[in-house]
């Protein structure tokens, strides 16, 4: 039995080491996409770039159930792809497009999907936790063995609400897991700044299972996001994850000029040493489970991918004006 | 329960707070997927009783009482009502809305919108309203105006126990994110309500009263408030009609313009602070639906622009009376 199950098993594990590659170099190529909209003035207002990040939402999306739920931030578009949003569908919205996921009423900040379990992104900060935290309250009424996923950045660490729904995500048991990611920048201002304390200890203060890990490693993610859903999943209650990563990018596309709030030389050493695609990348090709080309073509392949997503998201039409008012109510 | 033994004679009256918990209860026994969450529901009952026995009936896991965190008990609701629950949260004192605004504002109310109509989020806020209880500032105010500022809510201000069990029957069956706003001095005032399952359409507005000389549209307790006024006036000789609205949003435009057209004069009675408030948009609603009939401008009458005091005759003086109401539609038709 173990003779003919042990290469099964190794083959499953690569096929989802490389599919974990995939997703993070979609990612990248989506939002590079995206500041390319941007530069060339195609997209209406701003948008948060994901770049830099892309092992927290992949190692994490991993180890859910397409009916798992999640809930985004400002800074979404990697998590609605790891969760398994189309990119058209994506790029149709940022553009306005009625095609988007949202009919174009959406935009950036608010792409939301019933299909992949998707409550939406958020453009208050924590806005979702309560919104994460009743769906995992849903989850535990209704008995359906799913699992809510509350993306939120350093920056919600200071809003009151998320104090409120961790205890009674505890006290309700509730399968909730709280995904902290960390990219140092509240903003513009770092996040010692604005933070007091332990951040870890803010939440086993109040029960949470909560483990810090480095979210430039997207199996070290995975590996602890598996177990605290599995944990959620089996009734034990909800989790925090601190995941240290960093934002490539500005706060927003438009943050071009940064010297004043960070170093360039800061972004250079994240950039070339801390990579988690190229890293992972190398790491693949020491276990023999990719090789440079094939690695290379993932890259262009999904570079074609976007270019032809981007294509149709401008090509699509706008929501016609007598739509503005539909929707309002159910 | 005692309410039972009511309910099988058929016709017979409730009190307020009896007709909200008998809604409750029914609509719990139909849809498992209704559930209370607030502060002091379960064993309390919440501190006017107003849910006592629900705990009894439907267990903890239907009736929760949660911390003192408005805002967080509000945010889970809004997303256990994305996902296949029918929540009604309970805010204790209207007063403490204010804590709740962000869940409210920015999460119920747009959820459906941003999601281009995906998301649905049908859950219902209970809250009350109301001065001259005696409980000062932070716990008198009638705040319903700002979440009528709020496309995506819906609000209702019921005014009997008939209307509160047949509107809140509705909104839990609504599919959008309804406020209900009680007034806590009318809990106790009783009604007749049919024992059998009856719904209020919410945005159909009810003659309370039909009169010839003048409409005075009230809503919640304003409602007696304006009956007891129109009962001193016809003493006078003027015949007053009561219009109440019953749901802020949907609003029943058509009643209250119709009403104005037909005596051509107007007042408007709400609890609610008078500056910026609920009577400046049905006043609004009115003054340009009945323009050509009017015979004299609509005239507001709220609560006065201060905190509401704690002691008993400054407190008695900042929302309107009986006296208040006769006095003005006495000037307002020259007599």
């Amino acid at each position: 039995m173990t003779t003919i199950t042990q290469p099964k098993e190794a083959s499953a594990k690569v096929e989802l080491w490389l599919r974990m590659y995939r997703q993070m170099v979609a990612i990248r190529q989506f939002e590079a996409q995206v500041n390319e909209l941007y530069t060339r003035a195609l997209m209406p207002g701003l948008a948060h770039l994901y770049i830099g990040e892309e092992a927290v939402a992949v190692g994490v999306c991993e180890a859910l159930e397409r009916t798992d739920y999640i809930t985004s931030t400002h800074r979404g578009h990697g998590h609605c792809l790891a969760k398994g949003a189309s990119p058209d569908k994506m790029f149709a919205e940022l553009l306005g497009k009625k095609a988007g996921y949202c009919k174009g009423k959406g935009g950036s900040m608010h792409i939301a999907d019933p299909a992949t379990g998707n409550l939406g992104a958020n453009a208050i900060v924590c806005g979702s936790a309560g919104i994460a935290t009743g769906a995992a309250f849903s989850a535990r009424q209704l008995k359906n063995g799913r699992v809510a996923v509350c993306f939120i950045g350093e920056g919600a660490l200071g809003q009151g609400v998320l104090y409120e729904v961790m205890n009674l995500a505890q006290l309700f048991k509730l399968p909730v897991i709280y995904v902290c990611e960390n990219n140092l920048y509240t903003e513009y201002t770092h996040y010692s700044e604005t933070t007091a304390g332990d951040i870890l200890m803010r939440a086993t203060a109040f029960g949470l299972e909560a483990a810090s890990v480095d979210g430039q490693d997207v199996l070290a993610v995975h590996g602890i996001a598996e177990r605290l859903v599995d944990r959620a999943r089996r009734g034990n209650g909800p989790a925090f994850l601190l995941c240290n990563t960093y934002r490539y990018h500005g706060h927003h596309v438009g943050d071009i000029n940064r010297e004043y709030y960070r170093s360039k030389q800061e972004e250079q050493m994240w950039k070339t040493e801390r990579d988690p695609i190229a890293n992972f990348g190398k790491w693949l090709v020491e276990q023999n489970a990719a090789d440079p080309t094939s690695l290379a073509q993932v890259q262009s392949e999904l570079e074609l991918e976007m270019k032809a997503a981007v294509d149709f998201a401008i090509a699509a039409p706008y929501p016609g004006v007598d739509e503005v008012a539909e929707d309002v109510y159910a | 329960m005692p309410e039972n033994s009511v309910q099988a004679q058929g016709d017979r009256e409730l009190t307020f707070a009896q007709a909200i918990r008998e809604a409750l209860a029914e609509e719990m026994r139909r849809d498992a997927t209704v559930c209370i969450m607030g502060e002091d529901v379960a064993e309390a009952g919440t501190p006017f009783k107003v849910l006592s026995g629900l705990l009894e009936e439907f267990g903890k896991d239907r009736v929760l009482d949660t911390p003192i965190s408005e805002a967080g008990f509000t945010g889970l609701a809004v997303g256990a009502a994305m996902t296949g629950m029918r929540p009604v949260v309970d805010i204790m004192f209207g007063d403490f809305i204010t804590l709740t605004m962000d869940q409210m504002v920015n999460q119920a109310a747009k959820v459906h919108y941003m999601s281009g109509g995906k998301w649905r989020v049908p859950m219902v806020m209970r809250t009350t309203m109301g001065a001259t209880r005696r409980s000062a500032a932070q716990h008198s105010q009638s705040l319903h105006a700002w979440y009528c500022h709020v496309p995506g809510l819906k609000v209702i201000l019921p005014s009997t126990p008939y209307d509160a069990k047949g509107l809140l029957k509705a909104a839990i069956r609504d599919e959008n994110p309804v406020v209900f706003f009680e007034d806590k001095m009318m809990y106790k005032v009783k009604g007749p309500v049919p024992s059998s399952d009856y719904t209020v359409p919410l945005g159909v507005a009810d003659i309370k009263r039909v009169g010839e000389d003048i409409t005075l549209v009230a809503t919640s307790s304003m409602v007696q408030v304006a009956l007891g006024a129109a009962t001193l006036l016809e003493e006078i000789g003027i015949s007053a009609e009561v219009v109440d609205p019953r749901t802020m949003w949907p609003l029943d435009e058509k009643t209250l313009i119709d009403s104005a057209k037909k005596t051509s004069r107007a007042i408007i009675l709400d609890e609610g602070y008078e500056r910026y408030g609920v009577t400046a948009e049905l006043a609004s609603v009115i003054a340009t639906g009945a323009f050509y009939d009017l015979d004299a401008p609509v005239k507001r009458m709220g609560a006065m622009h201060v905190p509401i005091p704690f002691s008993p005759p400054l407190e008695d003086v900042t929302v309107p009376t009986e006296q208040t109401v006769f006095e003005a539609v006495r000037v307002l038709c020259g007599r």
